[in-house]
């Protein structure tokens, strides 16, 4: 099995070949769709997208880390981070398909 | 936010499309993100990130109610990192 990276270019090129409009209006759909995931999730609002997984926000709260360099104590400030669960159905095709 | 309500802002973004197109647009995108996990391949968008597959090796588990040892197989399980873009957007930067 050779790895590869696939892009919004792959992304946009699926839209293409499944609804047939232009390869341009089917890259700005994608981009529609990522930046309205974004959008919500910067709102503060979860986005759950069936079969596929949930995005959601988790507030952190102030600690105190550590340079692993030199031993430092820096303080981390509190934080918003995004978490991604992925669906059953998500976990399930992706064990099977490695597997293969 | 849910995938419905996701198909309908983009619908009325763009009316000259039927809405069942709209659907198998959005559905399509996540769909080959799957499809991509699935035969081991990474999905890099930039700006907002990025999902792979990461391998986690077969182990000897418990089970928390008896205590008991139990083989738990090896399995690939899909993983998500947050692109900067969004990470500094999430923090107001």
């Amino acid at each position: 099995m050779s790895e590869s990276t696939l892009t919004r270019m792959d992304l946009s090129e699926a839209v293409f070949r499944e609804v047939g409009l232009s390869r341009n209006e089917s890259a700005e759909l994608v981009e529609s769709v990522l930046d309205h995931i974004s959008d919500a999730l910067v709102s503060g609002e979860s986005v759950k997208i069936s079969s596929f997984g949930t995005f959601s926000i988790r507030d952190k709260n102030e600690r105190v880390g550590r340079n692993p360099k030199t031993g430092e104590e820096v303080p981390i400030a509190p934080r918003r981070v995004l978490t991604f669960r992925p669906s059953h159905l998500m976990k399930e095709r992706v064990d099977v398909g490695n597997k293969k | 936010m849910i995938k419905s309500e996701l198909v309908q802002k983009i619908a009325d973004e763009n009316p000259h499309l039927y809405q069942r197109d709209v659907e198998r647009i959005v559905g399509t995108i996540f769909d080959e993100i799957i499809e991509a996990m699935a035969n081991g391949n990474r999905v890099e968008l930039r700006g907002f990130g990025a999902f792979s597959v990461k391998k986690r090796d077969s182990r000897t588990g418990r089970n928390p109610r008896t205590g008991e040892s139990v083989h738990v197989e090896e399995k690939y399980v899909p993983f998500f990192k947050t692109g900067k873009l969004l990470r500094d957007r999430l923090n107001g930067e």
